[in-house]
């Protein structure tokens, strides 16, 4: 497997506080890898050493073959990075911003701004590009960002939490042109706080919790870490939930787990439609008045909480 | 050209768009000096008394050496600007030579200042000052002030690299830029102090530049009894060239540096 981003036990401290406490992971070409975690847990850190920001106090990382802390220039070449501010410069247009880019690639003034002209295209910014940055909106900078980190046309990306604090429409915007991106083949790596945004665009997921690999695989191996689909079975009143578990308990071999709320359980489902139907008749058999009845998948939040004992939120509070 | 070149006349070209992008910065360039050559000129000059040539013509050699001193101060702010906005880390993402950064603020700076001194010699013409000498020392006199001008601004690099933030530059130039400036020859004759503090101030640096222009622009004002003082020319050419030196190897090396702290 050709591996275009590898690292072994990195590992960097600031003072007494440990942001990676001996990491490694491996992106092979033209795949996504999201870094999942909480603030604090060594995204960023992460992020800095493989784009040569940072040098890290011990272990190796290499991108495109060449070490991050011998060769930079080498790995500044191969990499496109979108940080956590968009790093884009206020005064200047949208276009001045992605030429001046593109001259520090020596790509040659000319190319630089067929390139920059390009890019606004595809970025939707063409109608902006006269425009200083100062007055674009949130989700206009970090387009403009990310077509910054593309202008040499990288053969890796790397995203920091890129679209923390944007909307909806512009989050999933963004997301459509990350994929695009990756779909040309451009290895990404992409830190983010979001579950939903790391199950959306990384083939791949590392959850890091306080500078280390908690967990790693594809999104529904995490899933299955916590389990199964289950049924979310909420009744109308409290009196009403021993009589359906009752009834459920006839009816499959699994045990219902209630929740604290008094009125809600959860079934673990095994038997897929089957069971399903057969919990269903046999709630409405029973006389049971059921306000909700659904099958959930485990999200990203429960494989948070499986594996670290506390939710996502609480985990940020915890670092901040 | 070379690619060190390409690279910092590109970010040269970025610092020179936003003087004229934000009308404050260029008022910082044209009527802050401008008024300090008034108001001097007109305040101390009622009240201080220099023979051959009159205050206005003491003042003005002053008075450019001030403004390129506090170039130290412009040049920290936009370094802590860069830094705190993400720009300065999407320069060092970029496949540059370390030096072009720093270097394109610095020349950009002096750019400024050049502007900011014929703003001041024009309304300094205007008031009653003229030059005594050839074209050609008059020149030598913008150089070494430029050259002063340039040193300032790469221990503003310097600052800026070390404080990131604006508060502490702003405090810590300050105290560098008040002392200097107000202990020397810049604004008042040094003949009327005390003995120690007469000494103190002909050793500051920038007294060596004052009284070099004065002498370079045949402008009054130039006696003093220590080293620096009886040759100006050369000792302000060497405290200079060794202030630039020093402060650029650092900044420089404090630029790269960087990546091995946070």
């Amino acid at each position: 497997m050709d591996l275009t981003i590898e690292a072994e036990g990195l590992r960097k401290s600031y003072g007494t506080h440990t942001a990676l406490a001996g990491v490694d992971l491996a992106v092979p070409a033209g795949t996504v890898l999201g870094l999942l975690g909480p603030n604090g847990a060594g995204k960023t850190t992460m992020v800095r050493i493989l784009s040569t920001l940072l040098t890290p106090d011990g272990g190796s990382a290499r991108v495109c073959g060449y070490d991050v802390v011998r060769k930079p220039r080498e790995v500044r070449r191969r990499v496109g990075l979108t940080g956590q501010y968009a790093a884009v410069d206020e005064l200047l247009t949208g276009r001045e911003n992605l030429v001046l880019i593109g001259v520090l690639h020596h790509l040659g003034r000319r190319a630089a701004r067929t390139r920059a002209d390009e890019l606004l295209e595809r970025f939707q910014l063409t109608d902006a590009a006269e425009r200083a940055a100062r007055t674009y909106s949130g989700g206009m900078r970090r387009r403009l960002d990310l077509a910054a980190s593309l202008v040499a046309d990288p053969p890796v990306l790397v995203l920091d939490e890129p679209t923390t604090g944007l909307d909806v429409t512009n989050r999933r915007t963004l997301w459509a042109m990350v994929r695009e991106q990756v779909a040309k083949g451009t290895t990404v790596l992409l830190t983010t706080q979001y579950l939903e945004e790391a199950d959306h665009l990384a083939g791949r997921i590392l959850v890091l919790d306080g500078g280390k690999v908690i967990a790693e695989g594809t999104s529904d191996e995490l899933k299955r870490k916590v389990g199964d689909e289950h049924l979310q079975i909420r009744v109308r009143e409290a009196a009403q939930r021993a009589a359906a578990v009752a009834a459920l308990t006839a009816v499959t071999t699994h045990r219902p787990v209630l929740d604290d709320d008094g009125v809600s359980l959860r079934l673990p489902m095994g038997d897929g439609l089957t069971g399903l139907a057969a919990a269903a008749a046999a709630l409405a058999a029973a006389r049971v008045d059921v306000e909700s009845f659904a099958s959930c998948a485990p999200t990203l939040d429960d494989v948070f909480l499986n594996l670290t004992g506390r939710s996502s939120a609480e985990q940020s509070e915890a670092a901040a | 050209m070379t690619t060190l070149t390409v690279e910092t006349s590109a970010l040269v070209g970025r610092h020179l768009r936003h003087l004229g992008r934000v009308p404050m910065r260029l008022l910082g360039v044209t009527v802050m000096p401008v008024a300090y050559v008034v108001i001097f000129g007109y305040l101390f000059g009622s009240v201080i008394e220099v023979p051959d040539g009159g205050y206005r013509e003491f003042l003005m050699a002053g008075i450019f050496a001030q403004m390129m001193l506090t170039n130290l101060q412009h040049t920290a702010l936009g370094v802590v600007d860069d830094l705190g906005n993400g720009i300065d880390d999407r320069f060092r993402s970029l496949p540059i030579a370390g030096l072009a950064v720093p270097l394109a603020r610095t020349v950009a700076d002096l750019t400024r200042v050049v502007i900011a001194c014929v703003a001041m010699a024009v309304v300094g013409y205007a008031m009653g000052w003229r030059t005594h000498t050839g074209p050609a020392q008059v020149l030598a006199g913008f150089g070494l002030l430029l050259l002063l001008g340039f040193a300032a601004s790469w221990i503003g690099v310097l600052l800026g690299l070390r404080l990131r933030s604006a508060e502490t530059v702003s405090a810590v130039a300050f105290l560098v830029i008040m002392p200097m400036t107000f202990l020397s020859n810049a604004f008042i004759p040094l003949r009327g102090l005390p003995d120690w503090l007469r000494t103190a101030c002909e050793w500051n640096p920038l007294s060596a530049v004052v009284a070099a222009c004065r002498e370079l622009f045949g402008n009054p004002g130039t006696t003093g009894d220590a080293l620096p003082m009886r040759h100006p020319v050369a000792a302000s050419l060497l405290l200079t060239v060794a202030l630039l030196l020093i402060s650029a190897t650092l900044a420089a090396h404090t630029y790269r540096a960087a990546a091995r702290g946070r």
